[in-house]
């Protein structure tokens, strides 16, 4: 037995330090000096303010900015509790919630992109489909004053592609898309 | 269903298939303590390890002493990471000053890590410190996969020696598994992690105020160096709880694919190790071509039925056309979302890019069949060998019986006890799946942490443990399993799952490798061909079905048929 157990303890503490402490800390050392955006969260600054990260999502609820899908982490993208609803296929409670979620858009579910009724795995999804975007983009011009064709040139503009045609889905990030919203100059936003 | 989808699945087959020979006679030459292009760096550390420890790396262990050492080491981690869990609001590196962990989650949470389940009845963001995150899971993240290689590859040695009392060193093999196996691939995963976009700091947030002038906390940490080895190690112990749904742990589509593919890595390539130890590497491909047919069956079902759109999301009326989104990434989309799902369930890592609670009866089915086929589709890493070789002595057995010949397998010959040992770890974990359930079924405590009603929340119960028992971790995340009566029977089933396969594992390695080799003869049933592989793919389905049909009926064929909301 002892001479399984000085092999057992010595073994884990070598062990443990070479992967829970020298490991982490090298792979910190090494994200923090040649990664540092994507090392500290990705995160989008705007005038010395960080106003989130390019890889979560955010609520948005004003109509002149394109909306998230709706989110079951917390109240909503709550970044420290990240969930889906885990609701099952035959849930009553699903059908129910998703209903609600249609009548925020004023149409027929039946006209709504599937993504803008559902939520995500995290809840904090900083993505919607480019139909998704495309649904939204007369709200935002009629919100903002400009033509809907500018809205969906900055939507077609915005839209990732899947890479090499297999890998991922055509997807538009809800955040930068505002950003550009906010960026468009004066002269444009005025019709 | 979609073209791109269906080559998205083929080409991922295809690439597992590519690594899985030069990986698998990477693990052949470091096992047999060959020379490898990272001894020259590892071979000091590894020698000062032994001096330090007082292994000598020359002695070998019979099975007994073999599954001793795997034990008593796994009893030592268990203590020590519940001790760490129960400690660490007194600790450092705690920038969200998080209290103690709960008794039984502690307890919960050091089994499941320990038997390389990764169930978690915790949200880690809002839970576990960093020094949590590292100095315990992480750690137990490389040790419980290192024992899962450790294992197999002794088990390997039964088939591969003749007259042998030993079955290997369990300190050198579970050494080198986590020198030159692991933590060397998991620091390269982990660096393009990051450079991908995946968070590693010791910072605890990241503080914005949103467009809408809303103040977000975001939950960060060192999160890429824990999701490399989760993956690589078949764990599946997300950082976030919504695992590799979270942005930050599954970035995009490219990191997905990296992800899958670091599950099935090692699992596939140990098939090939065992071909070449055994000196016939065709007979580890015929063990991957039997898991490949069953994989690609499960993903196909799971991926038609994630393409089309729920009950309950027809009956909110949204187009019927559409397909199942609820619990799914944007980015992800379908087909990558049920490939992940069958990937994470056939090969026991249970991580999940989607919510499994959320998909289709049949597209949730194909996770739990997975599980309940005993682990063993690539499997965990090693588990899913010695599991599968297991499955391979009954098919032998069973083909012996047809024809009435005294059954061998790769010149040994299967005899009465080790049918009855290998018998004893298939059907340890299904007992402990149909107890739990039937335990969880059939008291308030069980239903009290059901979420869905009808015969979804019976799926919710069955699926907890089968993926305790089945040593996965993903979960049906309805189901609320903070209590006692899911934290101990959940933790029972785990250390049933994990050990009481391992045991017998091992005393069937022990036994294989005393006995002599027949040679091969006209008599022989070859274990390379179809044949062989399609009565192997067989066996492990057939097995699973009459165990688990009436519970399937109960929930998932149930719900499927039901033809109404709940």
């Amino acid at each position: 037995m002892l001479q399984t157990l000085r092999p057992a303890f010595i073994l884990f503490a070598l062990i443990t330090f070479l992967t829970g402490i020298a490991y982490p800390l090298a792979l910190t050392a090494i994200g923090q000096t040649f990664f540092q955006n994507p090392a500290d969260g990705s995160p989008i600054v705007r005038d010395g303010r960080v106003v989130g990260s390019e890889l979560i999502g955010q609520s948005f609820t004003r109509a002149d900015y394109f909306w998230g899908r709706p989110s079951a982490a917390g109240s909503g993208y709550d970044a420290r509790a990240s969930s889906g609803s885990n609701l099952g296929p035959t849930a009553q409670a699903l059908a129910d919630r998703v209903r609600t979620e249609a009548e925020r858009f004023g149409v027929a579910a039946r006209d709504i992109p599937v993504d803008l009724l559902t939520t995500s795995g995290s809840g904090l999804d900083p993505h919607i489909s480019p139909a998704a975007a495309h649904f939204q983009a007369q709200r935002i011009a009629d919100a903002r004053h400009i033509p809907v064709e500018t809205v969906r040139r900055l939507i077609e503009a915005n839209i990732e592609r899947p890479v090499a045609g297999i890998l991922g889905e055509a997807r538009v990030n809800v955040l930068e898309l505002n950003l550009t919203l906010d960026g468009l100059p004066a002269h444009e936003g005025a019709s | 269903m979609t073209l791109e989808g269906w080559t998205l699945i083929l080409a991922f087959i295809a690439l597992v298939a590519a690594i899985a020979r030069p990986l698998g006679l990477y693990l052949d030459a470091v096992f047999a303590g060959r020379r490898t292009l990272l001894s020259l760096v590892l071979r000091p550390v590894e020698n000062t390890f032994y001096r330090l420890a007082g292994v000598k790396a020359d002695v070998e262990q019979d099975w007994k002493a073999y599954a001793l050492a795997v034990l008593l080491f796994s009893f030592i981690c268990t203590l020590a990471l519940y001790a760490l869990l129960r400690l660490q609001g007194a600790l450092p590196l705690n920038p969200q000053a998080f209290g103690a962990v709960a008794p039984n989650v502690a307890m919960n949470t050091a089994v499941s890590f320990v038997t390389n389940t990764n169930w978690q009845a915790y949200a880690g963001e809002s839970t576990m410190s960093h020094l949590t995150q590292m100095l315990g899971l992480t750690v137990q993240n490389f040790l419980s996969a290192a024992v899962g290689i450790a294992v197999a590859i002794a088990f390997a040695r039964g088939f591969a020696r003749r007259g042998a009392a030993t079955i290997g060193n369990f300190w050198v093999d579970m050494t080198r598994a986590t020198l030159y196996v692991l933590l060397p691939i998991s620091t390269i995963l982990a660096i393009a992690f990051i450079a991908l976009g995946m968070p590693q700091t010791l910072a605890g947030s990241l503080q914005a105020t949103t467009l809408e002038g809303a103040h977000q906390d975001i939950a960060i940490g060192p999160v890429a160096s824990q999701i490399a080895i989760k993956m690589l190690g078949t764990n599946g112990g997300g950082f976030f709880n919504a695992n590799a749904a979270h942005p930050f742990e599954n970035m995009g589509p490219i990191v997905n694919l990296i992800q899958m593919l670091s599950i099935f890595a090692i699992g596939a390539g140990l098939t090939i190790t065992f071909g070449r130890m055994v000196g016939d590497e065709r007979q580890g491909w015929a063990l991957l071509a039997a898991m490949g047919v069953l994989f690609l069956f499960g993903t196909g079902v799971a991926y038609w039925a994630e393409a089309q759109a729920t009950p309950a999301l027809i009956q909110a009326g949204v187009d019927p056309s559409t397909m199942n989104m609820e619990g799914k990434e944007t980015r992800f989309g379908i087909a990558a979302s049920a490939l992940f799902a069958a990937v994470t369930t056939a090969a026991s890592c249970g991580a999940v890019n989607a919510m499994h609670d959320s998909f289709s009866a049949l597209g949730g089915m194909v996770p739990l069949t997975n599980i309940l086929a005993g682990e063993v589709i690539v499997g965990g890493v090693g588990a899913g060998l010695y599991g599968i070789l297991v499955f391979a002595i009954l098919t032998i057995f069973v083909a012996g019986l047809m024809v009435g010949r005294t059954p061998a397998y790769l010149g040994k010959k299967i005899e009465a006890r080790d049918v009855k040992l290998a018998v004893l770890a298939i059907l340890a974990s299904p007992l402990a799946i149909l107890i739990g359930t039937a335990l969880a079924a059939g008291t308030d405590l069980g239903r009290a942490g059901v979420q869905d009603p009808g015969p979804h929340g019976f799926t919710e119960m069955l699926y907890a443990f089968a993926s305790a028992a089945g040593n996965n971790g993903s979960a049906f995340g309805g189901l609320t399993a903070t209590s006692d009566f899911y934290t101990y029977a959940q933790a029972a089933a785990m250390l049933i799952g994990r050990f009481l396969v391992i045991v017998p594992a091992l005393a069937i390695a022990g036994n294989l490798a005393a006995k002599p080799v027949t040679p091969a003869s006209s008599g022989s049933f070859p274990t390379t061909g179809l044949l062989f592989i399609g009565l192997l793919a067989f066996i492990i389905v057939i097995v699973g079905a009459l165990t688990f049909f009436p519970a399937l009926a109960l929930g998932p064929l149930a719900e499927a048929t039901a033809g109404r909301l709940f």
